[in-house]
């Protein structure tokens, strides 16, 4: 478990390292369903209760 | 592949963590197989799916209402934060809200009188490789959507701020604004979403 965890935690910095963003997707408590996403810079910010992230190419202007 | 399916291979990864390792070894062989593939031709079978994954991931994402108003209208409206000096009444109308289309600017209109503010061009490019250079049409609103919802300040600060008319045109962007208001009057987001 230690190996796929630091496999992960490495995984999660590649990712940031190639320019991309990581964000995981969350519900509000008491919006009414609304759902949002939670910008994470870090492998240690990802909420426990989170069941993935997502990795985005970062905004440019077009 | 596409960069948000990285995203998706992502969420496996961690299910891997929570389940075992079988799953983080099919990971290193896709991206080893993707570093040495070579470029692709463009392949319509390939970009059907790869939207029809890229649908799913959005689905997944957003709530009901948010898909079937893409799935039935062709975009998504994603209200602006409350402005600073506002009362905090989490109920009281958006004051400003985004249209979010695919691989076109951000539109940014007031609710209440639907007057057009500007519109953002932003764009996400596809950093995989594969030939491709954007990324399928619903990744590129899950993008802009995870921008706008995570770090609106953010994304806004990198778009390329233009009157409307520059991409969209007004009247078509007016017109969407009308379909909306219709379709949420009809009751669409509700039944639309039961049934989705």
């Amino acid at each position: 478990m230690r190996e796929d965890e630091q496999a992960l935690i490495e995984e999660f910095r590649r990712q940031l390292d190639d320019g991309m963003w990581a964000a995981v997707p969350t519900e509000r408590p008491g919006s009414g369903g609304r759902r949002e996403a939670q910008m994470v810079r870090d492998y240690a910010d990802i909420p426990p209760e989170a069941q993935r992230v997502i990795f985005f190419p970062r905004a440019s202007g077009g | 592949m596409l960069a948000l399916l990285t995203t998706g291979l992502m969420a496996t990864l961690l299910a891997a963590f929570l389940l075992g390792s079988p799953t983080l070894a099919r990971f290193k062989g896709r991206r080893k197989r993707h570093a040495e593939g070579a470029p692709h031709a463009f392949d319509p079978g390939r970009e059907r799916r790869a939207e029809q994954r890229a649908r799913q991931l959005l689905r997944s994402c957003v709530n009901d209402v948010e898909w079937a108003m893409y799935r039935d209208l062709g975009f998504i409206r994603v209200d602006g934060r409350p402005l600073p000096d506002s009362p905090g009444d989490e109920d009281a109308p958006a004051p400003y809200a985004y249209l979010i289309y695919p691989h076109k600017p951000i539109v940014a209109y007031v609710p209440e009188s639907g007057r057009l503010l500007s519109e953002y061009c932003v764009e996400f490019p596809d950093l995989t490789g594969g030939g491709r250079t954007r990324l399928p049409a619903s990744d590129d609103v899950l993008a802009k959507w995870m921008a706008l919802t995570s770090d609106e300040a953010r994304v806004i600060g990198r778009a390329n701020m233009h009157l409307v008319g520059r991409q969209h045109d007004p009247g078509h962007v007016r017109r969407d604004i009308w379909r909306l208001s219709e379709w949420e009057r009809l009751g669409a987001g509700d039944t639309g979403a039961r049934a989705a």
